[in-house]
């Protein structure tokens, strides 16, 4: 997929003013919260499985190597095959040589954000393999010809209107004149539709949320239960996984899925956890006849080691972003990649580049919600500082940024003239806004004072109260 | 060779080598130990308890159930459902002898029954229950010659038979049954496929409301037959 996260500025002032866009992100940002309150509440053992889920994830990241290299051998005596992908465009060659081996022409896809990154589907376009997607939010998308905005949700953006208009468009062989009377009516038709592309695809692909070191088996979790159609119907089943997915146990991987279905939905386990080993065994009456799982590294090898080796933690559960103010005011495609939100910020200037994501470290007010709601403690804010200082570093942040970054820095080291001056703009700002109490307008603060006021100062800088506080006996 | 370049970039990054031997053999025996961690309360108690609290929790998440004495009262359960639901009386179902041979289904010969995989067309199947967890209302279904994964999946009703004697608390305490079992392909206890399933299938993709029956089953009926040990 293609970055337009250099123009995140562009595209998040184009979100702002998309009626259509904050009516859903309206709609959705008060239910988030308060589900994964309701699930949490539910778990009063959370906080400490949290701690044991960080746990978890840093023990296999230490020994990486040994529990992929153990997880492959227990793939291939279970008769499955692995393909070690060190680029995505090993992994899209991997994916379309078993395509064309075993000569498919349609190809089911369950819900996968590295398949995104990857960018599968053209890939075996451009090849005349037709994929279809089909969790029902990925396969509107695919009809519509838009990226997911969300790594769990990932059509919420788009209102019931945008669903009929799309189906009425491509199920032609439909009467046009069909009544969509409650949205089970719009999920109907996308059942019956994509029934018939299951039972036809030839090759079926998921992706992975764990990968099973001891027994060699690749996890999925859904709720629609298309993941599982998707590996049980064709003759050939590829997983397509990241490297970090490993997890030594099925101990190790149930106590994060005890927090995985609470972060994302607020269920306490989502509907389809599934687990497979290999291929279809003797005697079994279905099941495919090939199991191949393509892992990839594509940039994440490069992480272990650094102050960003924490972000191979996450479990793509999406609690940060659906708890991050920034992220429901522009959704998700303004981030311009695959990974939108505070794990976004964080994983795609890792994955592609700070030069083509530097940006996105900045879209953040630090609150410190999605360090507080994850549900293996990454230090979401701690990482996009330490881009900003690489951003910095390398000169990648505009002239305006590092010129005012300068003169702040030249002022702090001079706390005299630093206490002048801003007992000059205190007393200023505070005769500025004296009859209303609040400023509309401030020079080179335009930006800030377009969406509100600033509320004026009362003329005394923090300094200069505190050292008359402490004079007149009150601190 | 790819493979070697990502364990050679790990190792980098890891500021080492391969793992000496002593430190592979701790992790070796750390998965043969395969250690849990944190049991939660909500998966401990008497097995009353953890059988009324399976049953709240299938019910929280829109699984319906009916409790049996023994396994002869599975037919007529089964049939009343169907009946109430509008429902055709003809179904697939699992080839698990537990389904094909100890329930007295002559006692409703209204009821045909096509023994083996679940077809595209069928609107009910029938799969017997391997174990029930409490924790969260959750349905063990591994993958079997016996236990077909299609007849999870493809019928618009997914009719589970469980026996009560198969719930369990956490999650684990499912697992610790199926690790004793050998496979005969991989010489592992893993099987094919195994599906956890809590509830019927649904989505909220469409403006973040929930609907049930996405792609999965719209209903989920558990048939609970009372064999459990008094408490
Ligand atoms: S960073 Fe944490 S909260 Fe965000 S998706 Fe990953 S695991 Fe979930």
């Amino acid at each position: 997929m293609l970055s337009t996260s250099p123009e995140f500025k562009a595209n998040a002032a184009r979100a702002l003013e998309d009626p259509s866009l904050q009516k859903a992100l309206t709609r959705t940002r008060p239910q988030h919260p308060a589900k994964r309150a309701a699930a949490k509440a539910g778990l009063p053992e959370f906080e400490a499985l949290r701690d044991i889920g960080r746990d978890i994830k840093n023990h296999t990241l230490q020994h990486l190597d040994f529990y992929l290299e153990t997880w492959a051998g227990n793939v291939e005596k279970s008769g499955g095959q692995v393909h070690w992908c060190s680029t995505a465009d090993d992994a899209r060659a991997a994916v379309l040589a078993i395509c064309q081996r075993v000569g498919a022409r349609t190809v089911t896809k369950g819900k996968s954000m590295i398949s995104e990154e990857l960018a599968i589907n053209e890939h075996l376009e451009a090849h005349g393999i037709v994929p279809v997607e089909t969790d029902l939010g990925e396969y509107i998308l695919q009809i519509r010809g838009e990226p997911p905005s969300h790594i769990i949700g990932p059509a919420f953006h788009l209102n019931r209107e945008d669903w009929e208009e799309s189906f009425r468009k491509v199920h032609t062989d439909l009467p046009a004149d069909r009544v969509f009377a409650e949205r089970r009516d719009i999920m109907v038709e996308a059942r019956t539709k994509l029934r018939e592309k299951f039972l036809a695809a030839d090759v079926g692909i998921t992706g992975a949320n764990f990968l099973i070191a001891e027994s060699g088996s690749s996890v999925i979790v859904t709720n629609e239960g298309n993941g599982d159609l998707t590996q049980t119907l064709p003759r050939v089943h590829i997983v397509l996984a990241s490297i970090e997915k490993v997890v030594p146990t099925l101990e190790d991987a149930m106590s994060l899925l005890r927090l995985l279905a609470r972060s994302a939905t607020g269920q306490d386990f989502s509907v389809y956890t599934t687990f497979s080993t290999g291929a279809r065994r003797p005697g079994d009456w279905d099941g495919p006849e090939e199991y191949h799982v393509v892992v990839v590294d594509n940039g994440r090898s490069a992480m272990v080691g650094t102050e960003f080796q924490d972000m191979l933690r996450c479990i793509r559960c999406a609690a940060c972003m659906n708890h991050c103010p920034v992220y429901f005011a522009v959704g998700g495609h303004s981030y311009g990649w695959v990974y939108p939100g505070p794990m976004g910020s964080v994983l795609t200037p890792s994955l592609i580049g700070i030069d083509k994501a530097g940006n996105l470290p900045n879209a953040s007010t630090f609150c410190g919600k999605c360090e507080s709601v994850c549900p293996v403690k990454i230090p979401l804010p701690k990482m996009m500082r330490h881009w900003r200082e690489r951003e910095f570093e390398r000169h990648l942040s505009p002239q305006g940024v590092r010129s005012g970054l300068g003169v702040w820095g030249w002022l702090v080291q001079r706390p005299a003239v630093y206490r002048v001056l801003t007992q000059v703009a205190a007393w200023g700002l505070a005769k500025l806004g004296r009859r209303t109490g609040r400023l509309s307008s401030l020079p080179l603060a335009a930006g800030w004072t377009a969406g509100r006021d600033l509320p004026a100062p009362e003329g005394e800088t923090f300094f200069a109260r505190y050292a008359r506080l402490q004079r007149e006996g009150k601190l | 060779m790819s493979r070697d370049a990502i364990l050679g970039a790990i190792r980098r990054g890891l500021k080492r080598g391969p793992l000496p031997e002593d430190q592979a053999f701790a992790l070796r025996a750390r998965l043969v130990g395969h250690p849990r961690h944190l049991t939660p309360a909500r998966s401990i108690g008497t097995h009353a308890e953890l059988v009324s609290r399976f049953v709240a929790n299938v019910e929280k998440e829109f699984g319906t159930l009916t409790r049996v004495p023994d396994l002869a009262g599975v037919p007529g359960a089964v049939a009343d459902y169907l009946a109430a639901q509008n429902l055709p009386t003809d179904f697939a179902m699992s080839p698990h002898p537990e389904l094909t041979q100890d329930i007295p289904w002559h006692l409703r010969p209204m009821l045909q029954i096509r023994v083996g995989r679940a077809a595209a067309s069928d609107l009910v199947c029938v799969q017997q229950g391997y174990a029930g967890i409490a924790e969260t209302g959750t349905l063990m279904l591994p993958s079997a010659p016996e236990r077909p994964t299609t007849i999870n999946l493809l019928g618009d009703t997914a009719i589970v038979v469980l026996r009560a004697s198969r719930i369990v608390g956490p999650y684990e305490d499912a697992w610790a049954w199926l690790r004793q079992r050998v496979d005969p392909v991989s010489g592992g206890f893993m099987p094919r496929n195994v599906m956890l399933v809590t509830g019927p299938s649904r989505s909220a993709d469409i403006e973040s409301v929930l609907e049930l029956g996405a792609h999965g089953p719209r209903r989920l009926h558990i048939v609970l037959v009372e064999d459990a040990p008094a408490p």
